[in-house]
């Protein structure tokens, strides 16, 4: 008895069901940002005596309610704060224990003492834009990173933003210890002092 | 004679569509993975200002997620415009910020509480008092680890 061969499944339809379910998945999406600029909160316990912070160690920033940006007592653009940032922690204009041997500043004795010393004090007002507002966090993280990035290829002959990437990479082949222990040894010769005014 | 004419009759073959599902279900694939599914329904308008230095939120369990904006079309004649706070799926005041983050406190595994990071998702057009006011309360309730969420971007994306 000659066996009859079953008939072939009819796959026509199948691109409709696909399309319907990639249409589906398409309307749902939502690619989600997961990224931004990470800030830690002073907690809210006032301790009992100030600290004494010098003047000079002080970059005072005011954004007012027309998003006009006041650096240091001086009307500037937005596109100026992040190289007057860098000269003011990169100043080190310290003597004998607060100097600064790997600063490439001015020296100058009315700026900054080191970076540890030195603070970025940023304020806004109520009617300030939110998008002022991170555009300015953005330009001060910046510098940081810049003064981080010079201090790191000194050190280590890489940037410190390639550093913080082979960190995050799961797939990066060397030794991941030793390299939290440099960028930790940056982040302490830059230590990030950035204090957000009410 | 028939016999060898069969072929070539003139007309244009049809185009032969059995890789089209392939295709699809390639696109199809990319977007299954690509997805997330947002568990947000927003009912304030939340266009992100862009930034270049940010870093990554790597743990996406331990991250709590405040939204800011002016609201909605739709909400605007109950709500006005001024901006407003979402909390989950709802608007709220400043003053239920602190309940807020008890709550998602309670929900997450007591070792992991240290590590929860509040995340704030505010439309670029928001006055920075209401980001304030926010912070203020994040202090009460001992929730210093924020992240000022963004596109990226370059800043000169924030002008008009």
């Amino acid at each position: 008895m000659a066996r009859r061969s079953s008939p072939e499944v009819n796959a026509g339809s199948m691109a409709d069901i696909a399309f319907l379910l990639l249409i589906f998945f398409l309307v749902t999406t939502t690619i989600e940002t997961d990224s931004g600029i990470s800030r830690k909160l002073p907690p809210i316990e006032e301790s009992e005596e100030d600290v004494v912070i010098k003047q000079k160690n002080i970059f005072t920033v005011l954004l007012n309610g027309k998003d006009q940006l006041l650096v240091e007592d001086e009307l500037m653009e937005l596109e100026e704060i992040r190289a007057a940032a860098i000269e003011f922690l990169d100043n080190g204009g310290g003597k004998g224990e607060d100097g600064c041997d790997y600063c490439k500043g001015k020296k100058d004795p009315r700026s900054s003492d080191n970076p540890d010393k030195a603070i970025i004090s940023l304020k806004n007002e109520r009617e300030t834009s939110y998008a002022a507002y991170i555009s300015v966090q953005n330009e001060l993280v910046a510098a940081y990173t810049h003064l981080r990035n010079v201090r790191a290829e000194e050190l280590y002959g890489e940037s410190y933003s390639e550093m913080i990437k082979n960190y995050r990479d799961v797939n990066w082949p060397g030794n991941k210890k030793k390299l939290k222990q440099k960028i930790n040894n940056l982040r302490k010769d830059y230590p990030q002092k950035l204090s957000e005014v009410q | 004679m028939s016999k060898f004419n069969k072929k070539n009759k003139g007309e244009i073959p049809a185009v032969n569509t059995a890789s089209l599902p392939d295709i699809v279900f390639m696109l199809l694939f990319f977007f299954m993975v690509a997805t997330v599914m947002r568990d947000n329904d927003l009912k304030i308008k939340n266009e992100l200002p862009a930034a270049n230095q940010v870093e990554k939120l790597d743990k996406k369990e331990l991250v709590m997620y405040i939204y800011a904006g002016k609201p909605n079309s739709g909400y605007q004649s109950q709500y006005g415009t001024e901006a407003r706070i979402q909390l989950n799926d709802k608007f709220a005041e400043i003053s239920d910020v602190p309940a807020f983050i008890y709550a998602e406190r309670e929900s997450k595994r007591e070792e992991l509480r240290p590590f929860l990071t509040t995340a704030l998702k505010v439309d670029k057009e928001t006055n920075m008092g209401i980001v304030g006011d926010i912070k203020q309360e994040l202090r009460k309730v001992n929730a210093l680890k924020i992240n000022y969420t963004t596109r990226i971007g370059d800043v000169s994306l924030n002008k008009n």
